[in-house]
């Protein structure tokens, strides 16, 4: 019998049309995602390689070079075995024979394409548009041969006062020239602005020395052999050395529907970035996705990604269009504006106008949700009212005071600073990091970063407790201008997956995965093993789906909740005895001082949550001191109910008009054990004057002479929040249960390291109070779920003791010297 | 070198792991989903957390302290921290895993 012949195997061919931001975006996704099966070949029509075309205005405006401006140098094409032909303009695409052909004639075989033609600037079809000093602004060389017009000084006009356009004018002014901006419409950039932030923006450029004409429609370029003016179609004429056209873009789709592909305003691509014939795709500013098109950087990018996870035969995403927010810089005026902006039927306006300070903000809310909004001169709130819109959250709560953004009050670790523009370059931002504004601005400079996760890991800015996420937001777009979109429609769960928290939990539910080690490989996570982001999230998520099958996996677990104990800086851990709604008794206190004196505890603290803390441990002795102890594991290392604070209440107090202890008592003792999001702080205060603090807990607990106000979503931690009255009931019962149910609602609905107080905000409170308060049959069944998820839960320290559970107190080997 | 008999590969848990006391120190034994096992010392670079209990996936741990990524291979940290572990060579055979220490010099 014959040996088979071996298979030659040569790798596939990748043909890259387009050498801008979305075509090399998608290869280095690619190259990310699958280095190894594609041969990549790049064509480009400019010289240059893939440069950062958000910057044109600073070039042109001289504050910038070209070099400063190059996101993937020569090197980084070779290092990654990139073959790119810039200069070469694809003149056609051969579909039968899979081969594209180029202006020089050289043919290139393809297995898959990849267009990413951009676009190229509109030209108004009037006489003498041809003429030589006629511009358009869209690459470097348009900038290269302006500068070098400008350096005549002169006149320059500029046709269309929308975004491109007032950024040429602001840099042509910058080189000297003088500048006419010529609009058809009322008013400078009316895609983003309404009426009165036109008129203030034209007043602010106005300033600045640009001039405007607004309503005037061009008919004819004057001059014979060069430009010398621009008439009207109402016959006025104006002078022009200098005339630049930025009436808007239109997708490159030449090549495109000359071979045959489905276009309309763009290469028509399907939801995988798929255009009409399989082996081909199209990514960036030529596409047409949905009926829509796009210019901003984050839809490009994400198109980019989701065609590259194809292009790597992973096939799982789905690009299902963006919403998009416009946030830019003008003259170094901020900008911002997102969705339906101008209003109308069945809307409603917030307003607020100081037009001293040069500050205008509007929101246009519809049924009490964000639908749109505009933003000039202070655009700190932008970010937070995109993501208000995103979310469709309720802001029925706050709406009266929306304009004025989010409240920070109490936003801890950066000086209660919450806009980063006032900030100066050696201000921290990142108090856990220690990451300074400038370092932040240079990184995004430098290396090209255009997302928050990008900064992250980068900088380490924002990437430990987060409380600086907004600041480096705003750092990002008064950075990247115009083109910076502050998050992408869907967060994914981590760096494993594109999946988001949502659709990782409906697929735990719908398809029954009992284990973290099945989700990952149910879900086809990038990485088998995960990461330290997703296994914690995905094993609370598996045992709050499926309490009683579910498999609790101690690996998943970060150490704290592995070992029962908090780990310290030294890698000592802390003991935290429960101590239920803070009552102790002598006997109890004695044992805990005898437990602390045989084992040499270096530390006893008293805590923040009515309890002692024994610091120092090692891990070894643990089960030892638990045994030792003989009290219930407080859970003061979890992500699960911490305590249940009191005052004292009736029993002494001569204020106290309830009985706030036996009530703390009570619910400590019907939640412990509860695993949570986040962790969870009660309190109950005896009578109004608050002693335990109940409105900056999770859930909190005041007695009133007629019964107990119970509060929802209070934090006094990173961020102070005052909590929301939840409702009033009468019976110690009663509290428990709604307690429970909202707890519980809390469990199933919050993502994994979602506080309570974020997530009141974000699903609404009047939507926890239909749930869990005024439907009683809802309530009793979500207290009931809670029950039956704490029966199935035992005590740790118990467990460890009886020798049921190992923590792995004790090293594998010790080996002598 | 020195092959020390550790134990059962099913002693050190997959996608996290153990230490063991050595003349040289902790030493980390770290086993990862496809039960390949890395021995680096038990201190991470950064401020000496113990990386027997950070989480394992590939050929990463991280640490339990504050979440710096270390290259079990290499023994570096992945940017954009610096810094490294020593790393110790591991053999398994037949479930049994052997953990390879220079004989410290007289």
């Amino acid at each position: 019998m014959m040996n088979p012949v071996p298979i030659q195997h040569r790798k596939a061919r990748l043909v890259v049309v387009g050498n801008g931001m979305a075509g090399i975006r998608a290869v280095e996704e690619l190259l990310k995602m699958a280095p190894e099966i594609y041969e990549i070949t790049v064509f480009g029509d400019e010289p240059h390689p893939n440069y950062n075309r958000i910057l044109l205005t600073p070039v042109l405006a001289g504050e910038m070079a070209l070099e400063e401006t190059i996101l993937n140098p020569l090197d980084w094409y070779a290092e990654h075995g990139v073959t790119l032909h810039t200069g070469s303009r694809v003149t056609a695409i051969d579909r039968v024979r899979r081969q594209v052909l180029t202006e020089d004639g050289r043919t290139t075989p393809y297995d898959r394409l990849l267009l990413a033609t951009g676009a190229a600037a509109a030209i108004a079809p009037i006489p003498g548009n041809h003429l030589p000093g006629v511009f358009s602004y869209r690459d470097m060389a348009d900038v290269e041969q302006l500068t070098h017009s400008s350096d005549l000084g002169g006149e320059a006009v500029v046709i269309g006062g929308g975004l491109l356009g007032l950024e040429v004018a602001h840099g042509l002014r910058a080189r000297g020239m003088g500048v006419t901006v010529v609009h058809r419409r009322a008013w400078p950039l009316d895609k983003q602005l309404d009426a009165r932030g036109g008129k203030l923006l034209q007043t602010a450029m106005e300033a600045r020395g640009v001039r405007f004409l607004l309503g005037k429609e061009s008919a004819a370029v004057l001059g014979d052999t060069h430009v010398s003016g621009l008439r009207f179609t109402d016959g006025s004429e104006i002078p022009a050395d200098v005339l630049v056209m930025t009436i808007g873009i239109r997708p490159r789709i030449e090549i495109a529907q000359a071979a045959g592909l489905q276009c309309e305003a763009g290469i028509l691509v399907d939801d995988t970035l798929q255009t009409y014939d399989p082996r081909i795709y199209a990514v960036g500013e030529c596409v047409q996705h949905r009926g829509q098109t796009y210019g901003l950087v984050a839809p490009l990018f994400e198109q980019a990604k989701v065609a590259a996870n194809h292009l790597a035969e992973y096939g799982r995403m789905r690009y299902q269009g963006s919403v998009t927010s416009t946030k830019l810089k003008v003259t170094g005026i901020e900008l911002f504006s997102a969705g339906d902006f101008m209003g109308g039927d069945h809307c409603e306006e917030v307003t607020l106008l100081d037009s001293s300070q040069g500050i205008y903000k509007k929101v246009i809310l519809r049924d009490n949700k964000v639908v749109g909004g505009l933003l000039y001169g202070d655009t700190s709130i932008g970010p937070w009212l995109f993501q208000l819109m995103r979310d469709g959250t309720d802001v029925s709560a706050f709406r009266d005071n929306i304009v004025f953004g989010e409240t920070h009050l109490g936003d801890s670790g950066h000086a209660g600073e919450n806009q980063a523009s006032r900030l100066a370059d050696g201000a921290e931002i990142c108090g856990c990091n220690g990451i300074a504004k400038g370092s932040i601005v240079k990184a995004i400079r430098e290396q090209g970063l255009f997302t928050l996760e990008e900064v992250r890991k980068c900088t380490k800015a924002s990437a430990s407790c987060g409380s600086c996420t907004g600041l480096v937001e705003q750092l990002l777009a008064s950075t990247l201008g115009g083109f910076y979109d502050s998050a992408p429609k869907k967060k994914a769960l981590c760096g494993c997956t594109e999946l988001s928290h949502q659709e990782v939990r409906d697929a735990i539910l719908a398809e029954r995965l009992l284990s973290v080690r099945q989700t990952l490989a149910y879900l086809d996570w990038r990485h088998p093993g995960g990461c330290a982001t997703c296994r914690p999230a995905i094993n609370y998520y598996v045992r709050t789906a499926w309490p009683a099958e579910g498999l609790d996996d101690a690996q998943s677990r970060f150490i704290n909740e592995r070992a029962h104990a908090n780990i310290q800086r030294d890698g000592t851990y802390s003991v935290v005895p429960r101590i239920y709604g803070g009552v102790t008794s002598p006997a109890a206190l004695k044992r805990i001082a005898e437990v602390a004196e045989r084992h040499n505890v270096p530390m006893v603290k008293i805590t923040g949550g009515q309890r002692l803390d024994l610091l120092g441990v090692k891990k070894e002795d643990l089960p030892q001191i638990w045994a030792d102890l003989d009290m219930p594991s407080g859970h003061a290392y979890g992500k699960a109910l911490r305590t249940v604070k009191s005052c004292v209440g009736t029993d002494f107090c001569r204020f106290g008009v309830q009985d706030s202890t036996r009530l703390a008592i009570a619910l400590e003792r019907g939640l412990e054990r509860m695993w949570a999001p986040h962790k969870v702080k009660l309190a109950v205060s005896g009578c109004p004057r608050n002693c335990a603090e109940s409105t900056i807990k999770d859930f909190g607990i005041i007695g009133v002479d007629s019964g107990w106000e119970l509060y929802v979503g209070g934090n006094g931690g990173m961020k102070v929040r005052a909590a929301d009255l939840l409702c009033k009931v009468k019976t110690h019962e009663e509290v428990l249960e709604v307690a429970k149910a909202f707890l519980q609602m809390y469990r199933e609905d919050a993502q994994y390291l979602e506080r309570t107080a974020p997530w009141v905000e974000r699903v609404g409170l009047d939507h926890i109070k239909a749930v869990v308060v005024e439907d009683l049959e809802s309530r009793r069944q979500f207290a009931a779920r809670m029950e039956f998820a704490l029966s199935q839960e035992k005590d740790p320290w118990a467990e460890a003791i009886s020798g049921r559970l190992d923590i792995h107190a004790a090293p594998l080997r010790r080996i002598p010297a | 070198m020195e092959w020390l008999a550790l134990g059962n590969i099913e002693e050190i848990p997959a996608l996290g792991g153990r230490y063991v006391e050595t003349p040289q120190g902790q030493i980390a034994l770290l086993r990862n989903e496809n039960d390949e096992v890395f021995a680096v010392s038990n201190r991470c670079p950064h401020r000496g957390g113990p990386l027997s209990e950070g989480f394992v996936s590939g050929k990463t741990v991280f640490c339990p302290l504050h979440n710096w990524q270390i290259d079990l291979e290499k023994g570096e940290a992945m940017a954009p921290d610096h810094g490294c572990v020593k790393t110790f060579p591991v053999r398994i055979e037949e479930q049994q895993v052997w953990l390879g220490l220079e004989k410290a010099t007289p």
